[in-house]
């Protein structure tokens, strides 16, 4: 008896084991390929480790694509610019839609609701042609401004503040701030673990946004990493060397931001998940 | 005194629509006009070069897909892509998450390893995959050592969407297992025990108390898996640098939707008209996976 529960944690084991290796091969392939010579990348033969290790190709990517630096810039200032305007924008919505009362407030919440089944190829088009019309097109506002609320953490807000304490607000009122102080001094700073978990998926999520920078963006100096990748592929598509290099400094923010946020990032996905 | 209530309630619902302003902004000028656009877009023949111009042509856009061979390709594409992906994705996200909530040791350094392709950007993952994929690399020593024939993944018409699938496969299920994860965590371990006590085995455990109690979630995470497939483009648009091909083998709608919108000239007017076919096809899509799903749990 005791003998068939070893096996069977062996075997338990054994796919923990195979699955994290068919998961990290490809990144330790890239990692590896990142600090190896040309001349070792094409010469076909298999090692994980670089037999040369060089940290030449993470120079001169900035030396053979002297954009690069600008697409790292460009794909920061959009997510820190869209991460916090929308933890502003969403907080609000979702507290006004949880807290006050005001004629409409029900179909708004209803169109919002509404608004996380629209699948984004429906609004891909017109919204080019909005931008185009607002004179938006190839900018950072025509990047940052769609993008500035989500209806999936407006909705996130919502619930968190329906369940919040009201007394706390209003032993706020009765200290003598006004709605708004109340709002982003006391209701704000209490609702962090929410914010967190908006602050990695709303930067990820434009961190790794490849198809609305192509849209939007059309000059090379405005695109954004992924973009930038991706036209650096074409340029130097037999350097794999540097194409590695490129996407692992590219990955580097989001493992960073997962490091620190850890926590709050599997909380806000079983979130999403289970609701 | 009641003058002083609606006084409040007026300030009050100020206040709410002040809150409320961006996202009123945003709603209205990229989110609800723009699917009134699109329906007016559909029916329309668009022009933008030189003096811009629309002009009504009724369904004709639509009668268009039917006899569009790209069009038929890429549908066909995208449907065979999510008929297959979307089933394995989705039972090798419940098995893992079963072996990983087993109560092993180290389990949250496996979760952190697991993740690492959902934190990273469809752009990244294509390209190592495409090294990986490419005629001298990874992939195929790691096939030929073990003596299984070699593809030209990136060029050969009949291997290069499944490259996709492949990659797809590896870089979503980690996603899916998280939250069954969570549900997993959710059911009584009292169910186990006296599954136990009736003398069931690890297999027939799983198969009579784990996967009905994750039913509800398993619907969910079929319709995200729908909705995300139908919508594959990121990497179909890398891999072909945007054309599609080889030989339009990786061809998918949203691909189609954006050659024909932002590639052609004067086909705007139809690439909506697509997009709104692929909304339509995806709403469908969950509402069937709903029905089938509720009529289980029924019986």
């Amino acid at each position: 008896m005791n003998r068939r529960i070893g096996i069977g944690k062996i075997i338990l084991y054994l796919i923990l084991i195979g699955y994290a290796a068919v998961t990290l091969v490809p990144f330790f392939w890239a990692l590896s390929s990142s600090f190896k010579p040309l001349e070792e990348i094409v010469s076909g033969k298999i090692s994980f480790i670089p037999k040369v290790f060089t940290l030449d190709n993470y120079r001169m990517i900035f030396i053979q694509q002297p954009l690069f630096g600008r697409w790292l810039l460009n794909s920061l200032m959009i997510g820190v610019a869209i991460t916090a305007l929308n933890l502003l924008f969403n907080s609000m919505a979702g507290y006004a839609l949880a807290r006050l009362n005001f004629p409409g407030k029900n179909l708004l919440f209803i169109i919002i609701l509404g608004v996380l089944m629209i699948p984004a190829q429906v609004t891909m088009i017109p919204n080019f042609l909005i931008l185009k019309g607002f004179g938006w097109l190839d900018t950072y506002q025509g990047m940052i401004i769609p993008s500035m609320i989500s209806a999936t953490y407006i909705f996130m807000m919502r619930q968190f503040f329906v369940s919040f304490p009201k007394e706390l607000e209003e032993a706020a009122e009765i200290d003598g701030l006004g709605r708004f102080g109340a709002f982003f001094r006391i209701v704000l700073p209490l609702a962090r673990p929410a914010l967190a978990a908006q602050i990695i998926f709303v930067f990820m999520g434009s961190w790794n946004d490849f198809m609305k920078p192509l849209i939007v963006m059309s000059s090379p100096e405005m695109f954004t990493l992924p973009l930038g990748l991706n036209t650096f592929k074409g340029q130097y598509i037999s350097y794999w060397n540097y194409i590695m290099a490129a996407s692992m400094i590219s990955t580097l923010p989001i493992l960073v931001i997962y490091a620190f946020f850890n926590r709050y990032f599997i909380k806000g996905i079983t979130f999403t998940g289970g609701k | 005194m009641n003058r002083g209530v609606s006084k409040r309630a007026f300030k009050e619902a100020a206040q709410g629509y002040l809150f409320l302003l961006p996202t009123l902004f945003v709603l209205l000028f990229f989110i609800i006009g723009p699917i009134f656009y699109a329906i007016y877009l559909a029916f329309h023949k668009v022009q933008l070069l030189g003096v811009s111009s629309s002009e009504f042509t009724g369904m004709r856009n639509f009668t268009r897909i039917m006899v569009d061979n790209r069009a038929h390709i890429a549908i066909w594409n995208t449907v065979k892509y999510v008929i297959i992906v979307v089933p394995i994705q989705t039972i090798l996200s419940m098995v893992m998450a079963a072996v990983l909530n087993a109560g092993l040791k180290g389990q949250k350094i496996f979760r952190v390893i697991y993740f690492l392709p959902t934190l990273t950007s469809s752009a990244v993952l294509t390209l190592i995959f495409m090294w990986m994929f490419n005629q001298s690399g990874l992939i195929n020593e790691l096939l030929s050592a073990v003596g299984l024939p070699i593809y030209n993944w990136l060029g050969d018409p009949r291997v290069a969407l499944n490259a996709i699938m492949g990659m797809n496969i590896w870089s979503t299920a980690p996603f899916f297992m998280v939250i069954y994860l969570a549900a997993l965590q959710d059911i009584p371990s009292s169910l186990y025990e006296a599954a136990e006590l009736d003398g069931a085995n690890a297999f027939q455990k799983f198969w009579n108390i784990t996967m009905p109690s994750l039913r509800p979630v398993t619907s969910f995470v079929v319709i995200m898996g729908l909705i995300g497939t139908f919508q594959l483009f990121d990497q179909s648009y890398i891999f072909s640098a945007g054309s599609g091909g080889p030989n339009n083998s990786t061809l998918t709608v949203v691909l189609l939707i954006y050659q024909y919108a932002f590639k052609n000239l004067g086909t705007m007017g139809y690439a909506a008209a697509l997009a709104m076919t692929l909304a339509v096809i995806i709403l469908l899509a969950t509402l069937i996976q709903r029905r089938f799903s509720k009529e289980e749990s029924l019986n």
